[in-house]
């Protein structure tokens, strides 16, 4: 066993720990000594190949295909440094108002949310690319939603010297978007936070972390860990948690500590994620340019769904399509004149969905659909149906249907095609990679794991800063929300490091 | 990078290839072309998927390649490998829609291996006219 010793210890480098880790980079300084745990690989730049079964591999928990506890639903979670901000498309939405009053945090109001999440938009060059950088893919969700009269919205991006790869959701091969490992992981480096990637955190006991570096497989992807193969004691004065909203919880269960929680593991979302695909008569840019540049939210309020464009990749794709033999083969052969849309359902806390661990540790995710899930799920594949329909498509596929494939002609029957009767665990592959809660924030251990500031009740040196402190559904994208906490979380710790780190 | 089986993932699949096999080739009549080398490649996509994963999960994937292979006996008096490739897809379908939860989503998991394993090879994206490059609009 080595020992270690630090004033801080951050586990996770994601949109949260990347966060924290550059806001409290400037007490390195005063003498501060930071260190950042990560479980995964550091990638070289060359080593972003693109290739769909050997980047998942790398750059996702269990390869992209974490299973909930009955196998309905896999879960996207990236790992390695700069977390899932590797492995997302960039998107750039501030929570809504309504969402951030609903969530009823003490002391947290939307225009906090709203400020932090400027400052972030700033400082990875959030901005709208231009009409040339738009693809057909994306331009025929425009064209479509027009047509029906929809309010179609352009998502802002952080990218940087897009190339137009399409690969983001495998990790930028040209370093344009401008997640963690891009932006806030180099500076917090720069400014002496040690980044100790290879290194996962088994348990928290006390004021000490628990970590292994494990060996690596002969020929892994990724530079090899900073510290030498074994188990490591890391004493720390504060440890700060965000290791996303599966692994903070379950990390926090395994561990010794000074408060009762019983909240903790509760108040799972995850916006359970449809992959829909039309084929349209002629070959289309899909898989050439950036994948998601166009949302429509007009439906959250109503019917409890937001559309997005998408478009993924070969397995993905073939996962997310019903039914198999030929007329699953048809589909994929039709790859190049694919359009896609993604159809996300805003969830809400459930008392039945939340984090568990096995009896070795393991982190176990329950998940049961709710009505009002599979009505937003079928309501958003009926509209998105509709605006591919509108966009020229002529054959669509519904997969909460008895027949799951819809011609052109039988567009005025969707109604009746598409019902959440169909929606059956195994039938149909939902997707989710916007894990929220199970450390939300709150008021006392008794309706939350944290105070607003993300100090978990009964332990004053210990935080969490990552998805997990949402104490309901962001109902958007979440990247930006999460930074803007986890800047709100490092400001508090900055204020009170005299207290905690004498 | 090529995935290489190795001795300690090749014991995954190995008790029940030939049923595999016959599983892949309903779930993508395409695979019936492939060679040995497409075989080999795509066996061994599927074992470096499942290593890692919780034992309970392989234990319940040979469980469930087991059951596939003898429950055609009670409807047609033979096992899976031995039907025409009609009734496989007749008897998979009834699997993907079986009332039980538990069958359902076995039969999910397995067929979303089939898939991995097919469409994770560079070959098979090719074939269907996937071939992104990093340089993006440059190369288009």
């Amino acid at each position: 066993m080595f020992e270690r010793a630090y004033d801080i210890v951050i586990i996770g480098s994601g949109a949260g720990g990347g966060t924290v880790a550059q806001e409290l980079a400037p007490l390195c300084r005063e003498g501060v000594r930071i260190a950042l745990l990560e479980k995964g690989p550091r990638l070289s730049d060359d080593e972003f190949s693109g290739r769909e079964f050997e980047m998942a591999q790398v750059l996702y928990e269990d390869g992209g295909g974490f299973l909930t506890a009955d196998g309905s639903m896999t879960l996207a979670m990236g790992v390695g440094y700069g977390g899932s901000t590797t492995v997302y498309t960039g998107t750039s939405i501030i929570a809504p108002e309504r969402v951030i009053q609903g969530w009823n945090v003490p002391d947290l109001g939307f225009e906090e949310i709203d400020r932090r999440s400027r400052k972030f938009m700033e400082q990875n060059n959030v901005h709208f690319l231009e009409d040339g950088q738009i693809n057909a893919n994306n331009q025929l969700f425009v064209r479509g939603c027009r047509r029906l009269g929809y309010g179609v919205e352009q998502f802002p991006v952080n990218l940087n010297g897009c190339k137009g790869s399409s690969l983001c959701n495998l990790g930028c091969p040209n370093q344009a978007k401008q997640g963690t490992n891009r932006v806030q992981l180099p500076r917090a480096e720069r400014e002496g936070v040690e980044v100790v990637t290879g290194c996962e955190a088994l348990r928290i006991d006390g004021q000490t972390v628990l970590a292994r570096v494990a060996a690596r497989p002969a020929g892994a992807k990724g530079q090899p860990s900073p510290w030498e193969v074994g188990e490591y004691r890391i004493s720390a004065k504060i440890v700060i948690v965000c290791a996303g909203a599966v692994n903070s919880p379950a990390l926090l269960m395994r561990s010794r500590l000074p408060a009762r929680l019983p909240r903790l593991g509760h108040g799972l979302t995850c916006h359970p994620a449809l992959i829909l695909v039309a084929e349209h008569e002629r070959r289309i840019t899909n898989f050439v340019g950036h994948p998601k540049s166009y949302y429509l939210d007009q439906f959250v309020e109503s019917d409890g769904f937001i559309l997005e464009t998408c478009m993924y990749f070969p397995f993905t794709t073939a996962k997310s399509l019903s039914g198999f033999g030929e007329p699953h083969s048809q589909f994929m052969r039709a790859f190049p004149r694919l359009q896609m849309i993604l159809v996300l359902a805003c969830d809400h806390v459930d008392s039945r969905n939340r984090v568990t661990i096995d009896g070795d540790g393991r982190p176990v995710v329950h998940y049961r659909f709710t009505p009002a899930v599979k009505r937003s799920l079928a309501r958003g594949t009926v509209t998105s149906a509709r605006i591919f329909f509108a966009a020229g498509a002529e054959r669509v596929h519904v997969p909460a249907a008895e027949v799951t494939t819809v011609k052109r002609e039988r567009a005025e029957d969707l109604e009746k095609i598409v019902d959440e009767r169909y929606f059956r665990s195994g039938s149909v592959s939902v997707s989710a990679a916007h894990i929220q809660g199970g450390c939300g924030m709150g008021l006392t251990a008794g309706d939350s794991v944290t105070d607003s500031w993300g100090r978990v009740h009964g332990a004053p040196w210990l935080f969490v800063a990552d998805a997990s402190l949402f104490p309901d559904s962001v109902e958007i994208n979440p990247y930006l929300t999460i930074m803007a906490l986890a800047d709100r979380v490092a400001q508090r710790i900055r204020q009170d490091a005299s207290d905690l780190l004498s | 990078m090529t995935a290489q089986p190795t001795t300690e993932t090749a014991t995954i699949l190995r008790p029940a290839l030939p049923v595999f096999r016959a599983v892949v080739r309903t779930v993508v009549p395409e695979a019936k072309a492939l060679d040995d080398t497409g075989w080999s490649e795509l066996e061994a996509l599927v074992e470096e998927s499942l290593l890692g994963r919780p034992r309970g999960l392989q234990r319940r994937l040979r469980l469930f390649l087991l059951l596939l292979q003898w429950l055609p006996i009670l409807r047609y008096g033979r096992r899976f490998t031995g039907l025409d490739s009609r009734r496989r897809a007749r008897f998979l379908s009834g699997l993907q829609h079986h009332r039980s939860d538990l069958i359902r989503v076995g039969f999910w998991g397995l067929r979303t291996l089939a898939l991995l394993g097919y469409y994770g090879r560079g070959a098979a994206a090719q074939a269907i006219g996937y071939h992104p490059d990093p340089r993006g609009w440059e190369a288009s």
